[in-house]
């Protein structure tokens, strides 16, 4: 039964079509973000609605390295003809470092522990102060990239120098190396999710809330990919390299990784509410005691759990193009509600309020991440051509 | 994977005894091979035969489709008993909490439902994992105490090097001269018939 399935050039380069991506998307990026800065909002409202894009775009992109990261450590056959695309996504990560710019320059918009005279008159953020302070906010921030684009940048070179050797001792070693990498990759994200997110409100505090921007990582990585590699096949690339067996999986895991969204954010919530300490339910008081906010909390749950977990539960939902394409955007659309709920009500917690800037700034970051990408997409072939696991990939079934 | 239903067909059949020569179960064809199996199997499911199965020492893969399997309703099982040990559990606790022996806790209403979801989860996970071991027992139709196909010495190397197919005297197309024949046409290396 062993007969090698051939893969054709033009199905593994981009397609033609797709050559002007980077400068589209890059020109929409750049106006929509010169328009968010010009727009007179007030720098705290943009502070805040570019901080939810950013990090929108920014755990979809580290998501793509968990991917990467857990296919070796994991050993895993059948994702081998979507990683180089997980790979692309993950590479993008050094522009992630200049768009953090202007986080760093909105601080004071965003971050009360970073007002001295606050801090002065608030003991417990006096007590907080040799963690939440500037200086060693900074360090480390830098120290969180570092990681990230080293790990990123190392992976996906030696994948790509496999291209050319094909030989199979680099994935050995990339399978070893794997595993402290996302150690590494684990402590960065939460302690950034922690820096980032959870110090909006720096009296509130929540051990689980790094596991849960984990859960949203993996939720829009698959979603991503999945749209993604359905777009690249309505453009005649991947055509016969990657299948339903390989979207079916995909689907599988964007379903396991809803469900366990709602399990860690359960978890938060249940906690909090059951040891009922003012300390920690302020938290979430502020997205329920407004009506629109309360209405936003109950949207995110059915949204985000109840009706992605009915409508993907059956198989043929993840084996049909029309489907499985509205599931991923849902779930694309529902991590952008989810994050807003972390970030606005820190702005916003007297009065539900959506401002264009919450999309502009999402379509600009989004756009310079898309640009970064296809520019990405076009060095080399779309799928490891030499990986000593892509035939396992190409005749992948699902038992 | 396949076991389960195709277990189910075979016990089906043996049941009813009400065909043409009764006191045969029907006809066992042994294979070397697991691809020699495979291409049987392709080849009996196209001849249209439907009280027939195949039996290997471990799974492999793709022989469902070869043997033209539908899709099994094991996870229709898991996907009802699922539910009902979430709605069981829920209203357990909110009997327990609320009628059978209301205490107040930590200040809050008796039915405190957040504080019900860990061991609703949990019922739905037993329901479901019950659903799935009785789903494929009822569709097995396991336990029995015995089976025909056991009436052959030949049969028990099935759980270590043999591969066979059997087609049972039930099925509207058994030929009790023509279907051995067709098996050893197909690539059987033994062929024998099974008394009931």
């Amino acid at each position: 039964m062993e007969h090698e399935i051939s893969v054709s050039p033009e199905e593994i380069s981009l397609p033609e079509s797709w050559q002007r991506l980077p400068m589209i998307a890059g020109a929409i990026g750049l106006i929509s973000l010169i328009a968010s800065f010009m727009m007179g909002y007030g720098s705290k409202q943009f502070s805040f609605s570019y901080l939810t894009g950013f990090v929108y775009w920014l755990t979809l992109v580290l998501g793509g390295l968990f991917f990467v990261l857990l296919h070796y450590l994991a050993r895993s056959g059948w994702s081998v003809v979507v990683r180089r695309l997980a790979e692309h996504v993950s590479g993008t990560l050094p522009l992630f470092v200049v768009l953090f710019i202007p986080v760093v320059l909105g601080m004071h918009d965003l971050y009360h522990w970073t007002h001295a005279d606050a801090v002065a008159h608030d003991p417990l953020l006096q007590h907080k102060a040799p963690y939440l302070n500037e200086t060693f906010f900074f360090i480390r921030a830098a120290f969180y990239f570092a990681v990230w684009i080293l790990v990123s940048m190392y992976f996906r070179r030696q994948s790509t120098r496999q291209d050319e050797s094909g030989d199979p001792g680099i994935t050995k070693v990339l399978q070893t190396r794997s595993a402290p990498g996302m150690v590494f990759f684990a402590i960065t994200l939460f302690f950034a999710s922690f820096d980032w997110l959870m110090s909006l409100e720096p009296h509130w505090f929540s051990t689980i809330f790094g596991v849960y921007i984990f859960a949203g990582c993996v939720v829009s990585i698959f979603a991503f990919l999945i749209l993604l590699v359905l777009q690249l096949k309505g453009s005649g690339a991947l055509t016969h390299i990657v299948s339903w067996e390989h979207f079916h999986d995909m689907g599988k895991l964007l379903f396991g990784f809803v469900v366990f969204w709602a399990y860690i954010g359960f978890s938060q919530f249940m906690l909090i509410w059951y040891a009922n300490i003012p300390e920690e339910t302020f938290w979430f008081e502020m997205r329920w005691e407004e009506p629109n906010w309360r209405m936003a909390s109950i949207f995110l749950a059915v949204g985000h759990f109840v009706v992605p977990f009915f409508f993907l539960i059956t198989q043929w939902v993840k084996r049909q193009r029309l489907t499985l394409t509205l599931a991923a955007l849902w779930m694309l659309f529902m991590h952008y509600v989810d994050i807003y709920w972390l970030v606005m009500p820190t702005l916003h917690h007297e009065a539900f309020h959506i401002s264009l800037l919450d999309f502009t700034c999402w379509l600009g970051i989004g756009g310079l991440f898309l640009a970064v990408l296809g520019t990405l997409m076009q060095r080399g072939a779309l799928i490891p051509v030499k990986d000593p696991r892509l035939q396992e990939s190409l005749a992948f079934e699902n038992p | 994977m396949a076991d389960d239903r195709t277990a189910g067909n075979g016990a089906a059949s043996s049941d009813s005894v009400s065909n043409s020569d009764s006191g045969t179960f029907g006809v066992l064809a042994e294979f070397s091979s697991p691809e020699t199996l495979m291409h049987a199997c392709a080849k009996v499911r196209d001849k249209g035969f439907s009280d027939w199965d195949a039996h290997t020492p471990f799974p492999i893969h793709g022989l469902d489709k070869a043997m033209g399997l539908k899709r099994s309703w094991v996870s229709a099982f898991v996907l009802v008993m699922g539910l009902s040990g979430v709605v069981l559990g829920m209203v357990m606790q909110w009997w327990v909490a609320t009628k059978a022996y209301p205490l107040v806790i930590s200040g809050k209403p008796f039915f405190s439902w957040p504080a019900f979801i860990p061991i609703t989860f949990e019922c739905g996970v037993l329901g479901g994992a019950s659903g799935a071991i009785l789903g494929l027992l009822i569709l097995a139709k396991l336990p029995r105490h015995h089976h025909s196909l056991f009436n052959s010495e030949r049969f028990k190397k099935v759980t270590d090097n043999a591969f066979f197919i059997s087609i049972e005297a039930q099925d509207p197309q058994y030929d009790s001269a023509e279907t051995p024949r067709f098996l050893e046409e197909i690539g059987a290396t033994y062929v024998e018939p099974v008394a009931v």
